[in-house]
């Protein structure tokens, strides 16, 4: 069975498929690796299973899925097993992609390192000093590692594109509506959306194929108006790319090069490449820095200890009951966020800064507007650096959010981009960007298939 | 700048209890971070209509059909306490 790690979740479904394997054979292989994963990757691991027509899937934690442990990476739901399934996770056992196990990440997927889950960090498999992205680390790692074929993960404000950067991997963040929220424990409401996190391009498609769709239960979920294609592009001649950022300060200079190697590599297929202005993305991160915490601080008010997860033993009356239940079953930067959203939220600053960052948003999505006129898709780096190292930016929240600089306009203005790996700087891999108009997924793909194609990417090697 | 006042005022709007640790650290962190979102004041801003949905949806409505609901005793099973078919909580008015 040990053949079965070196192949894409399509080459594995395609032998389930040729009957030269059984369903339940590749889930067994899969949950075997699963099982050994030393990385902290997951947090459950599935029982036995008869496994479906193609290769499980590690799902992250914040998914419900009704009997098993589903935490959000937080204290405050330890234990807690949902009544019911998310409908993404329903829609992938449909197609015969059965739960493989639940993956670590930040505490409701507040951050971009993993070093904020309630459960302890996660290790990159390229270098274990170092963090594996967030927040959907524990699926990136997975992937990377080679103890899932492949995963889900929620990309809020880069949450899946990160991680799949900075761990070599495709992570691929549909326009907003496209997968519906239902059963996803929600942070940002206008912003989150269920995302795959794949090996390579091909499977990403394959995948998103499975999850799109209208959910009568997300009432703003609308579905990808054409069938998802698998990508088969071999040149890009006839498209633009616009590039952006490779100059911004706090780019390491090791990714730029590849970056700019990855846009001649453009030019050789036969695409133009062009500087684009998004003259208003640069202030993504301050209102994404607003809007996402004002959400999260109402979504976060339903963890009070009354209807699920554990409560307080030290409390007088309701009032402490509340206070305590939230002081001892958050982390930090949950709290930090949820005081922020708040502030930000609370009479006399209401204008001053949800107000206005809902303007800036307008804008944002203007910026984009503009480009799309110019340029099929708009490139970045995925993430200003490569993976840091452990505890290296917990002590400045800041700074940590300064990681997701290239990747929270896109979820601002709605749009998808995929982040595909494009080379090493430093030996760690640096990720790609390409965004496109809202429901461009076909046109992303088949370019990012081009391109990954040309690159030539080798993962981390895993036995 | 947000003050260890503000800060003890918006943990009590969020039903929040911070530890001694998390007050002492929560005033200049949280300064911080706002700094930098108030660069959006070099904006200008007047008259841009605020954005908050990305998608062009309106009224979705679906039709009203009976439909099961959850029986009481799965939506009760994941809570901490429970009494008479309902969750359990010390009376608001107790002191």
């Amino acid at each position: 069975m040990s053949e079965l790690l070196g192949l894409t979740a399509a080459q594995q479904a395609e032998r389930i498929r040729a009957g030269e394997v059984s369903g339940q054979e590749v889930f067994e292989f899969w949950r075997g690796r699963a099982a050994e994963d030393d990385l902290g990757a997951y947090l459950w691991v599935a029982e036995e299973n008869g496994g479906g027509e193609l290769p499980p899937v590690a799902v992250k934690d914040l998914f419900c899925v009704e009997g098993v442990p589903s935490s959000a990476g937080s204290r405050i739901l330890e234990d807690y097993r949902p009544v019911y399934t998310a409908t993404s996770v329903e829609n992938l056992q449909r197609a015969g992609a059965q739960v493989l196990g639940k993956t670590n990440q930040d505490e409701f997927a507040m951050g971009s390192s993993n070093e904020n889950s309630g459960y302890g960090p996660v290790q990159n498999p390229w270098d274990r000093e170092r963090v594996p992205g967030g927040s959907s680390g524990g699926g990136a790692a997975a992937v990377a590692a080679g103890t899932a074929p492949w995963a889900i993960g929620t990309d809020t404000g880069g949450s899946v594109r990160q991680p799949a950067s900075l761990c070599g991997i495709v992570g691929l963040r549909p326009t907003y509506g496209v997968v519906s929220r239902y059963g996803m424990i929600a942070f940002a409401s206008s912003l989150d959306q269920c995302s795959p996190l794949t090996r390579d391009v091909t499977d990403a498609a394959l995948m998103l194929r499975a999850l799109e769709g209208k959910d009568p239960c997300d009432a703003t979920s609308v579905g990808l108006p054409d069938e998802v294609t698998l990508p088969s592009a071999e040149r890009l001649d006839g498209l633009r790319f616009g590039s952006w950022g490779l100059e911004e300060e706090g780019v390491d200079p090791g990714v730029a090069d590849v970056c700019r190697s990855t846009l001649a590599l453009i030019e050789e297929l036969g695409g133009a490449v062009v500087d684009v202005d998004l003259p208003t993305a640069r202030h993504g991160i301050s209102a994404y820095y607003v809007i996402a915490p004002a959400e999260a601080s109402a979504n976060l008010a339903r963890y009070d200890g009354v209807r699920y997860g554990p409560r307080t033993s030290d409390f007088d009356d309701l009032l402490t009951l509340y206070e305590r239940t939230r002081e001892e079953g958050f982390g930090p930067e949950v709290k930090r966020r949820i005081m922020i959203g708040t502030y930000a939220l609370s009479s006399g600053y209401y204008e001053a800064y949800y107000g206005k960052a809902q303007q800036v948003r307008t804008r944002i999505v203007e910026d984009f507007r503009a480009a799309f006129e110019q340029v099929d898709f708009v490139v970045t780096p995925t993430s200003p650096t490569v993976a840091f190292k452990l505890g290296e930016r917990t002590a400045d929240p800041l700074a940590m959010y300064l990681s997701d600089y290239f990747t929270v306009p896109m979820p601002l203005a709605g749009i998808p981009a995929v982040s595909i790996p494009c080379g090493l700087s430093e030996g760690l891999p640096v990720g790609f960007q390409i965004a496109g108009p809202a429901f461009s997924e076909n046109r992303i793909l088949d370019a990012a298939y081009a391109l990954e194609q040309a690159i030539g990417f080798e993962g981390v090697p895993v036995a | 700048m947000i003050d260890r006042d503000q800060v003890l005022h918006v943990a009590r709007l969020a039903r929040l209890r911070l530890t001694d640790e998390e007050l002492e650290r929560m005033p200049a962190e949280l300064s911080k971070i706002l700094e930098h979102v108030e660069r959006m004041d070099e904006l200008d801003l007047e008259g841009v209509e605020p954005t908050s949905h990305v998608v062009e949806l309106q009224n979705v409505l679906r039709e009203d059909v009976p439909r099961p609901s959850m029986p009481r005793e799965r939506a009760l099973e994941s809570a901490p306490e429970t009494a008479d078919g309902g969750f359990r909580v010390p009376s608001p008015g107790a002191a």
